[in-house]
């Protein structure tokens, strides 16, 4: 029974899942080894994150069973999960920003005597687990002064602080920056050496082959495949989640025409005032922005929109210039943003899809006596469904019980009615699924072919690369280089994204 | 809708049962009337809150500015003897003022809307002892034309009951919210930026100019309140004048179905919850069995009790869609 060698160390055979009748697992299993790093991927609403929620004591199972070490285990709630062990890492982080490091490490389990907090030792105590993550701050720096990445490591350290010997990870990496993610995985490397299993979520699919020893595929809320180390490849992966062929994934034609529909001049932001932006974008063409978390790229957009206001430079669209740098005066030149945070900044999450499609809208559509145009607003809300292929049982539904692909296919249906002739996207394919972000693509390459200038920023490298006809590349608040969509490389991106020098020096272009 | 539904069946059970105990006192004419009368100018100054409060804020100085316009109308009528149109002018104006200088110091100043309408709410109160020293400022018997406003009903034919007027001017004022914040584009931009003034923003939409509205609309509908108060009271004392009225105010709209969270409520609900809360001080008043010194206690524990039931309506309302779901699997 406890031949640890014969039976796999954590075992799910048969689970099933139901949330109000749609199946979220459908007789899942997985397998898993002790001490290995194993990725679970698949599309969004492929059941990834209801697997580990499973697994991490936050939701029950409708069917199957559980084993660790061929032992059947039940988890009730998280404290069960973690006295097995297992500690789940969101994807959003779990800290309070306001505590110092080494409270929240020992946040809810304090030491205490007479029923005061015991700090040198939990102190001390933190001290040892910074250390198996390898940070050396004191445990004594607020939360809210730490970047997103050591926050991050911070979390793992209060994961192994309750012995958790399984570690699940769900899309670690989302906020990272590249540097912050190598350092997570030399941790991964370090907590794998230590005996430490990991399971690993993510959507970015060569940090998988990096690190992972196997991998497990869920398509649709089923078991897609298992793959072994050296089965693991970019395409072999894609294939198993998609379940079809993905050769003509980003193929795309140019529809660049010679007008400049978007011109940027002498724009500094609120976060880089030292430096000023200068950009042209033409009609029908996309052009993306590329560079590492915190470049000012997001600011870039924003100023742009006018939601952060410019400290100085001007806009011109299709020529003239914006009498005033705010969101208003550049939506009603026909500038459109697709927001970084679509939850926060691009949705009014409790309310249904027509309202969200229609709020930007009103004003421009408005009738007499400043009467909302309902009619209008359905008109083009049940346009913006078409188009985008949105998948909704009503236009009233609340959006937030979409997934994230139809939410974001929403932020842009928002837009479609004010027939945008500039499109910002930022991230526009951030936590989508594969089918979703195919339609995005598509929908980008529909604008451009009407002739829209599109602008957008991407941290996926692939995208960058496949979607732009131009590269822009971005380092600390300024433009550190342009690419050609021939010159366009992973390498040649991050050469200048780290700092590095333009292989051929930007120079300024005449307007044809 | 539900809301709506669940919060009348509130008010007609308290109706029936202060009649079963009250018995004849409760449906007088005279006693319905003023029922009725009360409900209608604490209805007004309800739905003022409602609009502050959908926009996620709120108002605390709703009592002072009432308790300011209360006390500055018959002073400017009788001391200073000023025509009836420029004193009702001027009220307007200062109330005008007021909430304007609410929303932009809750949107310019980036100030918390407590913090604001809490400091209005000791100065305004203030500010009237002081210009009015602290003396009772009332009609002396005069300006009954004026009065009427307040005091006048419609008789409604063939029955002995009259209908009051500020109940028509509510009828108004409800008429005219409901349209605002319902068909038009202000009104929707108060519901969206209540529930996410971030992607508010995003949408391109002014939302400091609608914020500002709101407490706009609030301070007119306090100063409407309170005109409509003194008129029909015929004094007002600088001291306690509206005393307490902002959460009369409030508790309506949240009795009424507002969210403090902000993006949600209707304004006959509104004017309902603002109702029960006349109508059960009216029921300790007539009926012997409760004593009349637990008059708060009664109101807030009905409160409570109503927001209570409707978050448990809401959860199992829930509960019961994930149950259904599950069956037809």
């Amino acid at each position: 029974m406890t031949d640890h060698s014969a039976v796999p160390f954590v075992q799910v055979r048969g689970l099933t899942k139901r949330f109000s009748g749609v199946s979220a697992l459908k007789n899942v299993s997985l397998s898993i080894e002790r001490g290995e790093v194993h990725a679970v991927i698949g599309e969004n609403g492929a059941g990834k994150s209801t697997l580990m929620k499973i697994l991490a004591g936050v939701q029950r199972q409708d069917e199957g069973e559980i084993l660790l070490d061929g032992v059947p285990i039940r988890l009730n709630g998280v404290e069960q999960a973690l006295e097995q062990g297992i500690a789940l890492i969101h994807q959003e982080l779990n800290l309070a920003d306001n505590l110092d490091v080494g409270s929240n490490i020992f946040l809810g389990r304090e030491p205490k005597k007479f029923g005061f907090v015991k700090s040198d030792r939990i102190y001390r105590e933190a001290t040892q687990f910074l250390n198996m993550v390898g940070l050396e701050i004191s445990p004594r720096t607020l939360v809210s002064s730490l970047t997103i990445g050591v926050q991050q490591m911070v979390e793992i350290a209060k994961a192994l602080s309750v012995n958790a010997r399984i570690l699940i990870m769900d899309e670690p990496t989302s906020s990272l920056s590249q540097s912050e993610t190598e350092e997570l995985f030399r941790v991964i490397a370090n907590l794998k050496s230590q005996g430490v299993t990991i399971i690993y979520i993510s959507h970015r699919l060569f940090e998988i082959e990096t690190i992972a020893d196997r991998v497990t595929i869920l398509r649709d809320g089923e078991n897609a495949g298992i793959l072994s180390k050296d089965e693991i490849s970019h395409d072999s992966m894609v294939e198993a989640m998609v379940g079809r062929d993905i050769s003509k994934f980003y193929a795309r034609k140019s529809y660049t025409q010679n007008k400049t529909q978007l011109h940027v001049k002498s724009v500094r932001t609120q976060s880089w005032p030292q430096h000023t932006i200068d950009l042209k974008v033409k009609a029908g063409e996309m052009v993306g922005i590329a560079g590492l978390v915190g470049a000012g790229r997001t600011e870039l957009l924003r100023a742009i929109f006018g939601v952060d206001k410019a400290l100085s430079g001007s806009i011109f669209v299709s020529g003239k210039e914006l009498t005033s740098l705010n969101c208003r005066t550049a939506i009603n030149a026909g500038i459109a943003m697709v927001p970084e945070d679509r939850k926060n900044e691009g949705l009014i999450l409790e309310t249904g899809m027509r309202n969200n499609i229609g709020l930007p809208g009103l004003d421009q559509h408005r009738k007499a006596w400043l009467f909302a145009n309902t009619r209008r607003e359905k008109a083009d809300s049940e346009r913006s469904t078409q188009q985008m292929r949105i998948k909704t049982s009503s236009d009233s539904q609340q959006v937030r019980y979409l997934s994230g692909g139809n939410q974001q296919k929403v932020v842009i249906g928002k837009w479609l009615s004010m027939n945008p002739t500039v499109l910002l996207l930022d991230e526009p394919t951030r936590g989508v699924d594969i089918g979703a972000k195919q339609e995005i693509y598509r929908l980008m390459e529909e604008l451009a072919a009407k002739g829209v200038a599109i602008l957008f920023v991407s941290s996926e490298m692939e995208e960058v690369i496949s979607m732009s006809d131009r590269v822009l590349v971005m380092h600390e608040g300024r433009i550190s280089g342009e690419l050609s969509r021939n010159d366009a490389s992973e390498e040649a991106i991050m050469h200048l994204a780290t700092g590095g020098r333009a292989a051929h020096p930007i120079e300024p272009k005449e307007d044809q | 809708m539900k809301k709506i539904l669940g919060i009348l069946g509130l008010l007609i059970f308290i109706c029936f049962a202060t009649w079963m105990m009250a018995e004849e006192s409760f449906i007088s004419p005279f006693n319905t009337q003023n029922l009725i009368r009360r409900s209608a100018e604490f209805g007004i100054i309800s739905i003022g809150a409602a609009f502050v409060i959908i926009t996620a804020g709120i108002d605390l100085s709703i009592g002072s500015v009432i308790c300011l316009v209360g006390c500055l109308l018959p002073w400017m009528l009788v001391e200073h003897q000023m025509p009836v149109p420029v004193a009702l002018l001027l009220v307007a104006g200062i109330s005008l003022t007021i909430g304007l200088s609410h929303g932009l110091l809750i949107t310019k100043a980036r100030l918390q809307p407590f913090v604001v309408t809490l400091c209005g709410l000791l100065f305004y109160r203030g500010l009237t002892r002081g210009i009015v020293h602290d003396q009772t400022q009332g009609f002396q018997g005069g300006f009954s034309g004026l009065r009427t406003l307040a005091t006048g009903q419609v008789p409604i034919p063939s029955t002995d009951y009259n209908i009051p007027n500020p109940c028509l001017i509510l009828v108004v004022v409800a008429i005219l919210a409901i349209i605002l914040l319902n068909c038009t584009v202000y009104g929707r931009y108060m519901l969206a930026i209540g529930r996410n003034e971030t992607a508010a923003r995003f949408s391109g939409i002014n939302t400091d100019r609608v914020i500002i509205l709101a407490y706009v609309i609030c301070a007119l509908l306090s100063g409407l309140g309170g005109m409509i108060f003194v008129l029909d009271v015929g004094s007002a004392q600088p001291v306690d004048f509206g005393n307490f009225y902002e959460l009369y105010a409030i508790a309506g709209a949240v009795l009424g179905g507002c969210s403090l969270r902000g993006g949600e409520g209707t304004i006959i609900g509104v004017v309902i919850g603002a109702a029960v809360m006349q109508v059960l001080k009216n029921t300790i008043t007539l009926v012997d069995q409760i004593p009349t010194n637990i008059e708060y206690a009664v109101i807030g524990a009905v409160i409570l009790g109503g927001v209570v039931t409707d978050e448990m309506v809401k959860r199992f309302a829930a509960k019961r869609r994930a149950m259904m779901a599950k069956n037809q699997d």
